[in-house]
């Protein structure tokens, strides 16, 4: 017998879906910035292991020279994505949703059981409710980096009449820094976030739109006192 | 067919296809919607040339309504970090000789100081160093994203506004600051300008300012990004309107206050 099992609230699935385009407009238009002070790479004892960005990475996404524009863009949407964070973290407060996701105290270790798993390393995953060990972490996590980004965003934007933001982030060079590395993180986030949920399956991600799962509910087994095997 | 047949409930499996077709469609719409809103934005038209120029026309409204919001922000409380003079640069970066190429000609240098009413001072290198002298060490901040701690000396803003009995004149919303030769130019709203730590500096590193850094005189404003820290400073207005803006022409913000 089918049932109509819910999983994701509106606002969950609203806040989501919005911040998806504005994450990725805040992304582009942050390298349009980037690109002219591209400064950072990944250094090893002398040795330039990565650059940020390649010269062929700027001209397939056509980046260079347009530091203004990305500043005109990246000022706008700021206003978006600032909102809708607040706005999912003030339902998820208030709604009660936030224990559905906010790590527990087994999470960490159990995080590390679900990772295992999903390598195929090991056999069982923990028990879990609507979120496993590894996404309550993670989905805690990018929430704590969105914040994140928001005041190394305003050390950077405002650093004089926010110089106490300027000042926790360890200055304007340092928040220059940060905001850049919690951007690549989402990045990151992102790459896995995307094959966990191929991996998940049609049905796990259209949950994510329609907000329920279909589940195939069995009939209570009638527990017989004889073997019934075939 | 006209009888009505009484309504039977949903079965599970209308339950789940109505509920499915309601979100997928809603979502195709909304992300429709979304996908229309950012062609109209990526294919607005620049906007009217004033002031400013060169932005879409919405991003340039989104950046001036942005700008009143924090401006409510701004107070001469807050002041620019400041450091000491032994962190500063020996070699001070140099972006752009705009308006202030090759050498001043001194002979004829004076700064040229408009009051609205019309009335001209010309004011001298002397008469403006004669005035209580004001150092700052502050970490000067580019709006491409680098930043480098330099030390300024010269005499504040505010100071020469009292001296020369300006005050009437910073009951007006902006000040405009030219090069001697006009290709450079930069609009300042009041409440920056005369904030206690904008100056106008004819010292860098305690000694005269060199030409690419502007010498005689440039202004160092540090509640602004690098490009309104105009060099070799020509005239100065004092205007209720935007004054022009070399940047804010190019599609900048024309605050760009930090």
């Amino acid at each position: 017998m089918k049932a109509i099992k819910e999983k994701h609230s509106l606002a969950m699935r609203w806040c989501h879906w919005v911040n998806f385009p504005i994450l990725t407009i805040m992304i582009w238009s942050g390298m349009l910035i980037y690109w002219a002070s591209d400064i950072y790479s990944i250094t090893l004892f002398g040795h330039t292991y990565f650059k940020f960005f390649p010269n062929w990475f700027y001209d397939a996404f056509n980046i260079p020279k347009r530091l203004a524009e990305g500043m005109a863009f990246h000022f706008l949407f700021m206003w978006f994505f600032t909102i809708n964070g607040v706005v999912y973290i003030l339902y998820t407060l208030f709604s009660g949703e936030w224990r559905q996701l906010v790590p527990k105290r087994n999470s960490f270790k159990e995080a590390w059981q679900v990772i295992l798993h999903d390598l195929h390393i090991r056999k069982m995953a923990p028990p879990q409710n609507k979120y496993n060990a590894a996404q309550r972490i993670a989905y805690t996590v990018i929430i704590i980096m969105g914040f994140g980004s928001l005041i190394t965003g305003l050390a950077i934007y405002k650093p004089v009449q926010f110089n106490t933001f300027t000042w926790l982030c360890g200055g304007y060079h340092a928040a220059r820094i940060e905001h850049f590395v919690l951007t690549i993180g989402y990045v990151l986030f992102f790459i896995i976030h995307v094959v966990q949920v191929v991996l998940a399956g049609w049905r796990n991600f259209q949950s994510a739109i329609t907000g329920f799962e279909v589940v195939n509910d069995q009939p209570k087994k009638i527990i017989k006192p004889v073997s019934d095997e075939k | 067919m006209k009888s009505k047949q009484p309504k039977k409930p949903l079965t599970i499996e209308q339950k789940i296809n109505r509920r499915a077709f309601i979100s997928f469609g809603t979502f195709a719409v909304l992300s429709g919607a979304a996908y229309g809103g950012w062609s109209w934005l990526k294919n607005s038209p620049k906007e009217i040339r004033t002031a400013t120029a060169g932005a879409k026309a919405p991003l340039r409204r989104a950046l001036n309504k942005t700008e009143l919001f924090f401006r409510n922000f701004f107070s001469n409380n807050n002041l620019v970090k400041t450091y000491p003079k032994e962190m500063a640069a020996k070699v001070v970066r140099h972006n752009s000789d705009i308006g202030s190429g090759g050498v001043p000609d001194m002979a004829n240098w004076k700064l040229e100081v408009k009051k609205q009413s019309g009335e001209v001072l010309n004011i001298t290198l002397d008469e403006i160093k004669a005035l209580p002298k004001t150092e700052i060490v502050f970490d000067f901040k580019c709006v491409e994203g680098w930043d480098q701690i330099s030390y300024w000396g010269g005499v504040k803003f505010s100071d020469l506004v009292t001296h020369f009995k300006l005050d009437d004149q910073t009951q007006l919303a902006y000040v405009g600051m030219a090069t001697p030769d006009k290709k450079y130019y930069v609009g300042l709203d009041m409440p920056s300008a005369m904030h206690p730590q904008t100056i106008l500096a004819y010292e860098m590193n305690a000694k005269p300012l060199m030409a690419k850094h502007g010498h005689p005189l440039r202004l160092i404003i540090p509640v602004k990004y690098g490009i309104k820290n105009l060099k070799r400073i020509g005239s100065i207005t004092f205007n209720n309107q935007r004054p022009p803006d070399y940047w804010a022409e190019q599609g900048y913000d024309y605050y760009s206050g930090l």
